[in-house]
């Protein structure tokens, strides 16, 4: 089945785009980005609202229709993820088939100082009533913070005997996000101990696809509640 | 719009915190830093740097060494100077390169070394205070919007495309324009030098740097006919001298926080406490309004919880900066926006902290910072968001705004977001200037009772704080739920006991009398 942008109709493929342009405003500055918009491969575009907001700024609000659609048939879907299971269960089955806590590094890594979602997965309170690792019998959890460079948290991991790390970006700049995923992965596995650790990623745009394209055991985005990703590693640490 | 509050348990909050002050107060009258000691060796004229790009201030306290730098980096300085019968700058100079050994100056006497200092260091004072008043003299010939002062934030990491989004945000209305600062300079023990085009998730605070946007806010304020002020970071390893690069370049306003850089950056607090004591001396004399970062305690834990520590802190930020002669009207206290907004009558709950800040800190030029943590990719809900932050804020009367953007959660602003946020910003405390003042708050309601709840377990927590001492406090999770120990943290091994004769020629003079108010 193809589906296209879903206006007021179906297939009518509305969008709606804002942008600014370095350019003085005047008519024709709302008939370039009329013209930018077309050359994007819209049709019926119709510049909403054109303004001044600097000198030789302007800014746009424009709504178009496309003609591309997407086959939906054969697009990967993310892996189901598994019942999410208890924090007694959790523990329940580390103490079973583990017998020891599992040691798991959280952090912020490159430049990034948001930690609202690593916070949110390991303090104690966790997220929407849902505890964090802390609070699990059965994990150690270091949370290192802000703004931990990805050489800091494999050295880290190396010389703590980590289980599991959790490498967190809320904020990007640039595309740095990737980038410094990519560098933890990267390290790790010149390190020699990328098949030592879980490693796990997440973030406000992470999905499980993105995660297992940048060499991550799994990635966890918007809404994600500390169970989840506990019952993750409880799963893969016992499988 | 008043809140009734308890002028008692206001004034008790105060002693509380002063007798918080007293005994770090009482560490820092007896240790400096080499921060402090590289901050005093620029004021005295060691700029630049010498090989390998090593700025003059930090090879100056190196080749000094320990036992000099007990006595203070100004008096080895002086006795150079005077034994070599060159300037207090010549010899900074001459020492950072290696062409003068500190040894030359040993057997100068304390006397004429302190007598050498004098001119220059005068001269340096005389240059910020010049600076200041080319601020007040641009101030008077400026029409500015109504108040609060839009405060909005470049971050680039290149200054040439931070001072065309900076040029750009005063023309869209900003008040105040922050260069954030490359993230991971709070923790460089060294100022970097030069104008820098590269930095993550901000760009570098350098003295070229400032001077750049400097002067393109001195341009566009001239051309819009008001004053567009500039804001940078005096927090981290290198507190002091960027309050000393602020003064000299004529910023405005510098974060600038007594415990931020322990809690949040685990900069070592004795450092900190030392740090922050000597940069807000130069800032005070700068004319430069400090902001705090109570904002903080709430993007890193609920907000609702951590209220009263917000309160407890903007108290002991108050006291600290009493102490080193800021007045109120140079200590922007923080505050954010930060109640989950999905949670009923968090507006309420807003209201009653802003408000309870303005009554207790009636004079201090309070900074509202805006909702960061419950902003998600969803711009729309964003913006509304912001928009009630906005009106939180006229209502309350704050006095600097950090407008709120709609893409906070996604990436660092766009040049539209801002304009955006600025616009969003007018319409809402246009529209609202004067609700504030025509409301009254129902008595034993649901503002007003919230407001009591923080004041009463703010001053409980203060209570509990004077009894342990803050030390103790910090390494018991008092603040933001973080340890830390005395010891602990960067930047410790810079940290130095004063030998008897220590001098300061700057703490000297601007040592205050008495505590402000």
């Amino acid at each position: 089945m193809r589906i296209k942008p879903y206006g007021d109709t179906r297939d009518d493929g509305v969008v709606q785009l804002s942008f600014t342009l370095p350019l003085e405003w005047s008519e024709s500055a709302d008939e370039a980005a009329r013209r930018l918009v077309a050359a994007m491969g819209f049709g019926d575009v119709s510049v909403a609202e054109g303004r001044a907001i600097a000198s030789g700024f302007s800014f746009f609000v424009v709504y178009a229709k496309t003609s591309a659609s997407i086959e939906l048939d054969g697009l990967a879907a993310a892996v189901p993820r598994e019942r999410t299971l208890s924090m007694d269960e959790v523990d329940g089955l580390l103490r079973e088939r583990v017998g020891r806590k599992v040691r798991i590094a959280g952090a912020c890594i490159g430049t990034d100082a948001h930690t609202v979602g690593i916070d949110a997965i390991l303090n104690m309170k966790g997220y929407k009533g849902d505890y964090g690792l802390e609070r699990y019998a059965m994990f150690e959890t270091f949370n290192l913070g802000a703004q931990i460079a990805p050489r800091e948290l494999v050295r880290f991991a190396r010389e703590n005997d980590i289980d599991a790390i959790l490498a967190s970006q809320v904020v990007t700049q640039k595309g740095s996000d990737v980038r410094n995923f990519t560098e933890l992965a990267e390290l790790l596995e010149a390190e020699g101990i990328r098949d030592r650790v879980l490693l796990l990623c997440g973030g406000p745009r992470m999905t499980n696809l993105l995660a297992a394209e940048l060499g991550y055991d799994a990635g966890f985005g918007r809404g994600t509640l500390p169970s989840e990703v506990a019952s993750f590693i409880a799963r893969r640490v016992t499988a | 719009m008043k809140l009734r509050i308890d002028p008692g348990a206001v004034a008790h909050c105060r002693h509380l915190a002063a007798r918080i002050a007293d005994p770090v107060e009482a560490f820092i009258a007896r240790h400096s830093t080499v921060a402090v000691e590289r901050a005093v060796v620029r004021l005295l004229g060691g700029s630049g740097t010498v090989e390998e790009g090593v700025p003059t201030a930090n090879a100056v306290v190196e080749r000094l060494g320990a036992g000099r730098l007990r006595r203070g980096a100004a008096l080895s300085l002086g006795a150079v100077a005077q034994a070599r019968a060159i300037g207090v700058a010549e010899a900074a100079a001459a020492i950072a390169r290696g062409a003068l050994e500190p040894e030359s100056g040993d057997s100068v006497p304390a006397e004429a070394a302190r007598a050498a200092l004098e001119a220059p260091a005068a001269e340096a004072l005389e240059r910020i205070a010049a600076r200041k008043f080319e601020r007040t003299a641009l101030l008077a010939r400026s029409s500015p919007a109504p108040p609060p002062l839009l405060y909005v934030i470049v971050a680039s990491g290149n200054i040439y495309e931070d001072r065309t989004a900076a040029v750009a945000a005063a023309e869209a209305g900003a008040a105040v324009v922050a260069v954030i600062r490359s993230t991971g300079q709070s923790l460089l023990d060294y100022v970097p030098e030069g104008a820098t085009t590269e930095g993550f998730g901000g760009t570098y605070a350098t003295q070229e740097n400032f001077r750049i946007m400097r002067a393109a806010l001195d341009e566009a304020g001239a051309r819009l006919g008001r004053y567009v002020m500039l804001t940078n970071y005096a927090s981290g390893l290198c507190m002091p001298e960027i309050a000393a690069l602020g003064a000299l370049e004529r910023l405005d306003m510098l974060l600038n926080d007594s415990m931020y850089g322990i809690l949040f950056r685990d900069i070592n607090m004795r450092r900190t406490f030392v740090d922050q004591h000597f940069s807000r001396m130069l800032n005070a004399h700068a004319g430069i309004v400090i902001n705090t970062g109570e904002d903080n305690y709430l993007t890193t834990a609920d907000a609702v919880e951590q209220a009263p520590a917000v309160l407890a802190s903007q108290f002991i930020n108050e006291e600290f900066a009493h102490r080193a002669g800021l007045p109120d009207v140079q200590i922007g206290l923080g505050d954010a926006f930060e109640i989950d907004p999905d949670r009923e009558d968090s507006f309420l709950f807003q209201l009653a902290q802003a408000q309870l800040a303005r009554q207790v800190f009636p004079n201090a030029p309070l900074k509202y910072m805006p909702p960061t943590k419950h902003m998600t990719g969803d711009i729309f809900k964003g913006h509304r968001i912001d928009a009630m932050f906005d009106l939180a804020s006229v209502m309350t009367h704050q006095s600097i705004h950090l407008c709120g953007m709609l893409t906070e959660a996604i990436h660092t602003p766009l040049l539209g977001d801002r304009a955006l946020s600025l616009e969003g910003a007018r319409y809402v405390m246009n529209t609202a200037r004067h609700l504030g003042d025509e409301l009254e708050i129902k008595p034993g309601g649901i503002i007003e009772r919230r407001a009591h709840d923080v004041l009463r377990e703010a001053e409980a927590r203060l209570e509990r704080i004077a009894e342990i001492g803050l030390e103790a406090a910090i390494e018991q999770r008092f603040f933001a739920d973080v340890s830390r120990s005395p010891q602990g943290g960067r930047g410790y091994e810079g940290v130095f006991e004063r030998a008897p004769d220590y001098y300061n020629p700057f703490e000297e003079a601007l040592r205050p009398a008495e505590i402000p108010a």
